[in-house]
């Protein structure tokens, strides 16, 4: 039994911790930095935990949570980068006047739900953990309460995640049905193409998950809660959850649904051309930079799920390490939009960027790093991620699906490029704030660096990649 | 008389939920219709998976709807208190009027 619940140890920990600062919170006045260094120092020890537990896998509580590499790597992901998130975006928290005690704490509540989706092997405990998270992200979503752009975002994200989550649901219920069991080794070895019934819950459950990371056709609150949000939960928005619903796309492909490939990998190839297509064509036309993120976001979406979609272990392995270059990537693009702030306000159009490289030289060559990455341009890492991911495809024989992802990039390419050009050769400049931030400037060197130096030693990521899927 | 078996239920979930799909999609006038559209959802889950339990004898079906029910409670509050918030910004509630942000 003590073992059993060392083995939750970070769970644990994480809960007590969130219910002490909620006491804490309430209990004092004016105690948001105190809160908000407390809960970074939680996260800080909760790395510590996982890096200390054992990498054997261990199924605990009649088999419904599991501890393995897999779900520790995702933990770990999950966590380092909600801390970049959450300290680059502490100026702006301030600045908007929304630093509320709450917000670190719903915070890490959210993260809770996250570690229980990545560690469920039972139905139950993974309805539980997604539905954790998705309430902690509908107030996230409209912590801005004062403003009608937050609320707005708030009340869209909720009636399309409740209805996602309501699909999902019926899905697990088809799903324990028609094999009698909710657990996920269970279920694997029940299913098969025959069991009609359980094919359609499949379905059901895919569209439940395609709409927790944005996926086309269920993309379309992504651009609207990504531009009502403030900026500091949309860069959480646009990091954190995309992980931890990737990680549920492919635990569910790897042990529930391994037995019925051929029947979703039709799905997931659709899903996955549709998302690259519309990001790269979608954003052509934006003004707003956290739209256009969106956008790319749901595009980014589309390369991950190509490597699901080969149904192969190389390819589960080139999405996990897509994702984790995304998320590089995207804390840099979100951390430079908290130093375009002009007269206490802070700037989120393009053409708010025209000529900043007179006056702001790394401002700008920080924008022209990340832009190159997240448009696939070799040396960066971003080019390595869409490598490994058109590697895995070749590998798997699945043409199509490469040559299409390949133009994607191409058109992709253009906007990026784009707001380069307005970066480095248009007149019109207006100079912004010299907002001199430690830790915000912290975030974009380092997430340069990654970004620069990875070519160097691409095995050190890849050989992490390659224990996740040994059982 | 027919005997009502496990396919009678199952319609019937499939009936309610759909139900609930459709008052989501159709809904034009208010978003507490929304809510309920959500409630009713959850609901068609919990008789498939009631149903489910009777029939097959297991007890875990009838664990996992409880915890549903919590889940349900839970997201009503929340999906009230936002429709609150947004209420008192905008003064409406009607589906039309949200629209503030498109592209």
């Amino acid at each position: 039994m003590i073992n059993n619940l060392n083995i939750l140890l970070p769970e644990i920990f994480l809960s007590i911790s969130i219910l002490s600062i909620l006491m804490l919170g309430v209990f004092l006045k004016k105690s948001f930095n105190l809160i908000f260094n407390l809960s970074s120092v939680i996260i800080i020890v909760t790395i510590a935990i996982i890096f200390n537990s054992s990498n054997d896998t261990e199924k605990v509580f009649l088999d419904s949570f599991s501890r393995d590499s897999f779900s520790s790597f995702f933990k770990i992901l999950i966590l380092v980068s909600t801390f970049f998130v959450m300290n680059s975006s502490k100026s702006f928290i301030c600045d908007n006047k929304i630093d509320k005690f709450e917000y670190p704490i719903i915070i890490l509540t959210s993260i809770l739900g996250m570690f229980f989706m990545v560690s469920s092997n039972d139905l139950i405990l993974f309805y539980l953990g997604l539905e954790l998270q998705s309430l902690a992200l509908y107030i996230l979503a409209s912590i801005d309460r004062d403003n009608l752009r937050s609320s707005e975002s708030g009340i869209k994200y909720f009636v399309l995640s409740a209805l996602s989550s309501g699909l999902l649901l019926y899905g697990c219920s088809l799903l324990y049905g028609f094999t009698g069991s909710t657990n996920f080794d269970l279920i694997s070895s029940e299913l098969n193409s025959t069991n009609i019934g359980a094919i359609f819950a499949m379905v059901f459950i895919l569209v439940g998950l395609a709409f927790k990371v944005s996926a086309v056709p269920f993309h379309m609150w992504t651009p609207d809660v990504y531009e009502g949000a403030p900026t500091s939960i949309t860069s959480f928005f646009a990091v954190v959850p995309k992980v931890a619903g990737l990680a549920l796309l492919i635990k569910f492909m790897f042990i529930p649904f391994a037995n019925i490939l051929l029947e979703w990998q039709t799905i997931i190839i659709f899903i996955s051309v549709a998302s690259m297509i519309l990001g790269a064509v979608a954003a052509i036309v934006q003004k707003n930079i956290k739209r256009l993120l969106a956008y790319s976001s749901i595009g980014h979406i589309g390369y991950a799920l190509a490597g699901v979609a080969t149904g192969a272990t190389s390819g589960y392995e080139s999405s996990v390490l897509y994702i984790t270059i995304y998320v590089v990537m995207n804390i840099g693009a979100f951390s430079c939009l908290y130093l375009m702030k002009k007269d206490g306000v802070y700037k989120e159009n393009i053409s708010d960027l025209s000529g900043i490289s007179k006056k702001h030289p790394v401002l700008a060559i920080s924008f022209l790093i990340i832009l190159f990455s997240l448009a696939g341009i070799p040396p960066l890492a971003g080019f390595f991620a869409k490598f490994y991911i058109f590697k895995a495809v070749l590998e798997q024989n699945m043409y199509a699906l490469a040559i299409i992802g390949l133009l994607t990039t191409v058109i992709s390419a253009f906007y990026y490029l784009r707001i380069i050009k307005t970066i480095y050769f248009e007149d019109k400049s207006i100079a912004f704030d010299n907002v001199n931030n430690k830790v915000v400037q912290f975030t974009i060197f380092l997430s340069c660096t990654i970004l620069i130096s990875f070519f160097l030693y691409p095995s050190i990521l890849n050989n992490i990649v390659n224990t996740l899927f040994f059982n | 008389m027919i005997e009502i078996g496990l396919g009678h239920y199952l319609s019937l979930g499939a009936i309610i939920f759909f139900l609930g799909v459709m008052g989501i999609f159709l809904n034009r006038k208010n978003v507490i219709v929304i809510l309920m559209s959500i409630e009713l959802i959850l609901l068609a889950v919990n008789i498939n998976l009631i149903s489910f339990s009777i029939f097959s004898g297991d007890i875990i079906g009838q664990i996992f709807t409880m915890l549903t029910l919590t889940v349900a409670a839970a997201e009503a509050a929340i999906g009230l208190a936002i429709i609150v918030i947004y209420y008192r910004n905008k003064g409406s509630i009607r589906v039309e009027d949200i629209h503030g942000m498109k592209g």
